[in-house]
C-alpha cells in the first residue's frame, strides 16, 4: 500500500501541474511544474515521507527504460535521417562533448573563485 | 491449418497494446542483462541496444510504430511521475544545493547557451538542412519539453526526440570518462554537466554512480528544461533564425 500511496501523491502533483500549465499558459510541461510543487512542498513541511521515497526510488532506478519507446520513433524517420545521418552525428556527438565540457568546466571555474566568500 | 491460426493470433496480437508493452520490456530485459554482462560498456547503452532490438522486429513484422507505441505508451506515460518523483533526492540534497546557487545559476545559463548555439552552429557548419538545425536545439533537454519547445520554434517535434533520445545516450556514455580526463572529481560537479547536457538518460546513469551525482543530475535537468523554454525562443530571433 505505501508504494501506491507514493505513486498517488506523485500522480496527484503531476495533475496540479499540468491544469497549472494549461490555466497559466507557462512554457514548460506538467511534470515538470509538478516536481518543482513537490519539492517547495517537501521543503515547507522540513521531511520527506516513506511511502514517496519508495514510489520516488522505484520509478528512478529503472528511468532509462521510460525513454526507449520515444527511442524507437527513428524508425519513423529513417529516410530524413539517412539523407543528414553524417551532420547528424558529428552535430550530436561534438555538440554533446562541448556542452558537457562547459558546463563541467565553468561550474568548477565558478565553485573555485565564487563559492566560499560569504 | 496451424499456419492459419498462427496468422489469426497475430492478427488478434497486433491489435492488443499487450504486444508492443510486452516487446518493450523484454527487449529491455535483455539489453540490461547485455549491458551489465559487458561491464557496463558505454557503447551498448540499454536504451540503443533495446531501439536497436525493437526497430528491428518492427521492420521484420512490418508493424508500423503507431501500432507498436499504442502498447509502448504506458511505459512512456510514466517519465510525467518521473520526472515529479525527482524533487525527492532533490531535497534530500538541499543543503548543498543552498550553499552553491551562485555557480549553480551561472552554469546553468551558460551551459543552455553553449548547448543550444553549438548544436545549431555545427549542424550548419556539416551542411545539415534548417529543419534539421531546428529539431537539433533542444536536443538536450528531456523529450516532452523539447518536443514543445521543437514544434514552437519550427523543428520537427518527433524528429527532435530522437536527438534528444541520441544525445542522452551519448551523453551517458561519455560523460564520466570525460570528467576524469579533465580531472573534475567532485560529484556535484560531474552530476549537473550530466544532467544539462544528457537530461534524463544522463540522470539514470549519474544515479548508478552515487545518489549525489543523481540528484545533481536531475536538479540541471530540471533547471535546464526552464532555462531552455525560455531562453531558446529569445535566441533564436536573435539570430534571426529561423
Amino acid at each position: 500500500m505505501r508504494f501506491i500511496n507514493g505513486i498517488t501523491l506523485l500522480l496527484i502533483y503531476q495533475l496540479i501541474g499540468e491544469i497549472l500549465v494549461l490555466v497559466t499558459g507557462l512554457p514548460v510541461p506538467g511534470p515538470v511544474l509538478g516536481m518543482i510543487l513537490l519539492f517547495l512542498t517537501l521543503l515547507i513541511k522540513g521531511r520527506s515521507s516513506e511511502p514517496l521515497e519508495q514510489a520516488s526510488s522505484g520509478l528512478l532506478s529503472h528511468l532509462s527504460l521510460l525513454f526507449v519507446p520515444a527511442g524507437v520513433g527513428i524508425v519513423v524517420h529513417l529516410n530524413l535521417i539517412a539523407g543528414e545521418w553524417l551532420p547528424i552525428l558529428l552535430t550530436l556527438l561534438l555538440s554533446t562533448l562541448i556542452t558537457l565540457a562547459a558546463t563541467a568546466g565553468i561550474f568548477w571555474l565558478s565553485v573555485r573563485f565564487l563559492a566560499g566568500r560569504d | 491449418m496451424p499456419e492459419q491460426n498462427l496468422a489469426a493470433i497475430w492478427v488478434y496480437l497486433s491489435t492488443t497494446p499487450l504486444l508492443g508493452l510486452t516487446a518493450t520490456l523484454i527487449a529491455y530485459g535483455i539489453a540490461y542483462r547485455i549491458y551489465i554482462r559487458f561491464k557496463a560498456n558505454p557503447l551498448l547503452h540499454p536504451v540503443a541496444l533495446s531501439v536497436v532490438f525493437l526497430i528491428t522486429l518492427l521492420l521484420l513484422t512490418e508493424t508500423p510504430y503507431s501500432a507498436y507505441f499504442e502498447g509502448a505508451q504506458f511505459v512512456h506515460f510514466l517519465l510525467g511521475p518521473a520526472t515529479v518523483a525527482l524533487a525527492v533526492p532533490l531535497y534530500q540534497q538541499w543543503a548543498k544545493l543552498k550553499q552553491l546557487w551562485l555557480p549553480i545559476s551561472l552554469t546553468l545559463v551558460t551551459g543552455v547557451i553553449v548547448g543550444a548555439l553549438s548544436s545549431i552552429g555545427l549542424a550548419r557548419l556539416f551542411g545539415a538542412g534548417i529543419q534539421t538545425q531546428l529539431s537539433l536545439a533542444p536536443k538536450s533537454v528531456t523529450a516532452p519539453v523539447a518536443m514543445g519547445i521543437a514544434e514552437k520554434i519550427g523543428g520537427l517535434p518527433s524528429l527532435t526526440a530522437v536527438f534528444v533520445v541520441t544525445t542522452g545516450i551519448l551523453g551517458a556514455a561519455i560523460g564520466t570518462r570525460l570528467f576524469s580526463l579533465m580531472r573534475i572529481r567532485d560529484e556535484s560537479i560531474q552530476g549537473f554537466a550530466m544532467g544539462l547536457t544528457a537530461h534524463g538518460i544522463g540522470t539514470a546513469r549519474a544515479f548508478q554512480v552515487s545518489k549525489e551525482m543523481g540528484a545533481f543530475s536531475g536538479l540541471a535537468m530540471a533547471l535546464a528544461t526552464f532555462t531552455t523554454a525560455f531562453i531558446l525562443p529569445w535566441l533564436l530571433g536573435w539570430l534571426g533564425l529561423p
